[in-house]
């Protein structure tokens, strides 16, 4: 209650600190949130402005079923219809309700049918881009800034360090997984949601708490790292005692990634959170824009990552750790506490993985429920690359898939700058698979 | 009581609905390759969707249905030879990691605006685009027909015409499965999940079994595609990663390595989501959970389930513990 009543008091700062937004449209009431059950459907959605902000008062006209309705978008951009018969509607878009300056994309199809079903959500989205209506009704569409898939060296410049900021934050999440590989052969489904974790937290205490940032994400790690412990004593050491092999176990965390992710939704909802309300404010290094939030975060994680490094390499604990990661059976013969490596193992990796939630979300502006999720098979295809198990492979790895991921972005539109990580994975399989730090007896 | 009824109706409905024949013959499909041969897919949502796409977009094409069937079965062999020829050479996590991968790049490959007018992008394609040639099959006739406490339509797209052809699917496939396990062939499927060298020493040509394995397996994947897309329509992320977690949830709740496992596991993973999902809406006031919670607070049981099902029953409800060799080597 007290939170809701807090993030109530939030969205109401919010809006009045908008007085433009609320002057030039009327305000309609937010559009009442509709629920699915056995027996109710909901069609929904959000309209956005080419600059973001909520799209007000576009009226939706929805028949089929026994529905003939409209349906006009609230404060927050979003319109939902609750509906009581599954089949097909069509949803008609009224663009003469859409501001001015702004025009239906051409790409949309409008009317559009959509499947409605009972006790599902069913979403669609309608593209607003800029532009302008003449009064004859033909649109002008103007184009997007950043569509072209052209090759200028300032770009290049800009992708090349977008690819170092991703590189370094995957590099964060990725190191704890392949160690957590490494000692006990575990494949952590899970982990993309100890990023998520790590992001959500940090927006429950910087952001609906109201703690200073720094404050904010130091609570949001320690508490990580404690997940990470209590996950190895509470499921993990039993579960190795118990004999279950690594197949089993890597299904164990498959259940633990879908109860996690749909727990997130269930505190928080679906919707992306910003852990800095603040506007991002940037910085201009030659032809490089980057926000301060991006450099700052890049900072601290070339600094965690050169600490990880030389504690592995240079103390007694990091040595023990590594010799674990090579052959656990000798380190336990050699007089290495293997159970109390693992432990430290687990709860270092969740909390850098939180680390990199804290700072994904601060670089990416958000954070929601499937932000980790999308990290999952990035940092798989790093590990992949650099060596399964070994934690400077794993850097290396991240770094490679990180600029991969955004130098794709050059000469592929966006939608594919995952799926090239994943074919580089596919073709490093091929070529050497064991990676680029792994040795042959690892292949199987 | 009246909310009771509902949650029961729903089940009932859910338990014949095709969408669940579709999830039992993915996982039948799938239970071939993790079940009976052992081989760790995790891309099995990634079969549905290229045999989906490729039935829909042949018939859009306006390729008659047969033909768009067998090219979808095709499309779903070539899909198997890329994932195979790197992978199953390897220890067995990377046939995970790279079937994973794999799936989620046809997904987005799918999903991606530049296709939008073949795949139709993020906003996929609707039913009545491909269903006709399939409803023009039908010889159940029109109007609504009564069964037991089920009511449909004769052929529409939620009809009886839909829900019989795909649980006779089932049935076949079932009975296919039967027959091959017990098969020399299929001997050898198992002996390659019990011990691959022993396999190997006796003379058999094991990266070719596996092979012949993961080809099977993902053909029945690609039919469970069309399954699933007849009677609904068809959007790339509806046959994401969660898609895979789930055909794993139905086979390992049903039991992997047994004929009838993967389809009990479908119908009881249906039904208890929308039992807890039901019960949770019925008994648990408004304020602390709203109707939005309960659907994920039943998502939330389901993941529970895999874990508990995994560590104290990994044979599943039909299982026999010493048939399952849960180790993948």
């Amino acid at each position: 209650m007290i939170m809701m009543a807090i993030t109530a008091v939030l969205l109401l700062v919010g809006l009045g600190a908008t007085p433009a937004l609320a002057a030039t449209t009327p305000t309609p009431t937010p559009a009442a949130a509709c629920a699915a059950n056995a027996t109710t459907g909901c069609l929904q959605g959000t309209i956005k402005l080419p600059s973001g902000d909520p799209a007000v008062g576009i009226k939706l006209e929805i028949k089929g079923g026994d529905l003939d309705t409209v349906a006009t978008t609230g404060s927050d951009g979003k319109w939902s219809q609750a509906i009581t018969v599954a089949g097909p509607y069509t949803i008609n878009l009224d663009t003469s309700s859409i501001p001015d300056g702004a025009v239906l994309d051409s790409a949309a199809k409008n009317p559009a049918t959509v499947n409605g079903a009972l006790n599902k959500n069913v979403g669609f989205v309608f593209k607003i881009v800029g532009g302008t209506t003449a009064d004859d009704g033909t649109t002008t569409q103007t184009p997007t800034t950043d569509a072209g898939t052209g090759v200028s060296f300032e770009r290049f410049l800009q992708q090349l360090v977008s690819g170092i900021r991703l590189g370094l934050l995957l590099a964060l999440a990725a190191v704890g997984l392949s160690l957590i590989f490494g000692t006990t052969g575990l494949s952590n489904f899970a982990h993309g949601e100890q990023v998520t974790l790590g992001g959500l937290l940090a927006y429950l205490f910087a952001n609906v708490l109201g703690l200073n940032l720094i404050l904010a994400a130091v609570i949001s790690v320690v508490i990580c790292a404690a997940t990470g412990y209590f996950q190895d004593a509470a499921i993990w050491k039993p579960l190795r005692r118990r004999g279950l092999g690594t197949t089993q176990l890597m299904i164990v965390t498959i259940g633990l990634s879908i109860a996690l992710q749909y727990a997130f939704q269930y505190f928080l909802g679906a919707s992306t959170v910003r852990i800095d309300m603040a506007n991002p404010v940037t910085v201009q290094l030659g032809p490089v824009a980057l926000s301060q939030q991006s450099l700052v975060s890049m900072g601290i994680a070339i600094v965690v990552i050169a600490l990880v490094g030389f504690v592995l390499v240079k103390t007694r604990i990091g040595r023990a750790t590594r010799a674990v990661s090579d052959n656990p059976s000798l380190a336990a013969a050699s007089g290495i506490d293997v159970d109390r490596i693992i432990r430290l193992v687990w709860t270092s990796a969740t909390a850098l993985a939180g680390l990199s939630g804290v700072l994904l979300g601060l670089v990416l502006n958000g954070v929601n429920w499937q932000t980790g999720l999308q990290l999952l098979l990035l940092m798989f295809a790093a590990i992949t690359l650099g060596g399964l198990g070994t934690a400077f492979g794993a850097l290396a790895g991240a770094m490679i898939i990180g600029l991969v991921v955004e130098l794709t972005n050059l000469v592929l539109p966006g939608d594919f700058k995952y799926a090239t990580a994943l074919v580089i994975l596919i073709l490093v399989l091929l070529v050497r698979p064991q990676g680029i730090f792994g040795r042959r007896e690892r292949i199987g | 009581m009246d909310q009771f009824l509902t949650t029961l109706v729903a089940i009932l409905n859910s338990a014949i609905s095709p969408q669940t024949a579709a999830l039992a013959i993915a996982a039948i499909g799938l239970n071939i390759h993790f079940g009976y041969t052992g081989l760790l897919n995790f891309g099995q949502a990634g079969f549905m969707l290229i045999g989906a796409y490729a039935f829909a977009i042949s018939i859009i094409g306006g390729l008659p249905i047969i033909l768009a069937f067998l090219i979808a079965l095709v499309a779903a062999v070539i899909f198997a030879l890329i994932l195979g020829i790197p992978t199953l050479k390897l220890r067995g996590d990377y046939l995970a990691i790279v079937t994973l991968s794999a799936a989620e790049i046809v997904r987005m490959v799918g999903r991606s605006s530049l296709l939008t007018n073949i795949t139709g992008g993020s906003n996929g394609i609707t039913g009545n685009e491909y269903r006709g040639p399939f409803t023009d099959l039908s010889f159940f006739g029109d109007g609504r027909v009564d069964f037991g406490p089920w009511n449909y339509d004769a052929t529409g797209s939620n009809g009886w015409w839909f829900i019989a052809t795909a649980w006779f699917v089932v049935a076949l496939l079932c009975l296919f499965v039967w027959a091959i396990m017990r098969s020399p062939w299929g001997r050898v499927l198992r002996g390659i999940r019990e011990d691959e060298d022993a396999v190997r020493a006796l003379g058999k040509n094991v990266y070719s079994y596996k092979m012949q394995a993961l080809i099977l397996g993902g053909v029945i994947g690609a039919i469970a595609g069309i399954v699933y897309i007849l009677p609904a329509s068809l959007q790339a992320d509806s046959m994401g990663r969660s898609m895979t977690y789930f055909i794993f949830t139905a086979l390992l709740l049903g039991g992997a390595a047994t004929v009838f496992g993967p389809v009990l596991g479908a119908i009881v993973f249906f039904a208890l989501r929308l039992l807890v999902q039901g019960l949770a809406g019925q008994f648990v006031p408004g304020t602390i959970m709203n109707g939005q919670q309960t659907e994920q607070f039943a998502w939330i049981v389901i993941g529970i389930t895999l874990m508990l099902v995994v560590i104290f029953r990994p044979q599943g409800i039909l299982g026999n513990k010493k048939e399952l060799s849960f180790d993948v080597k």
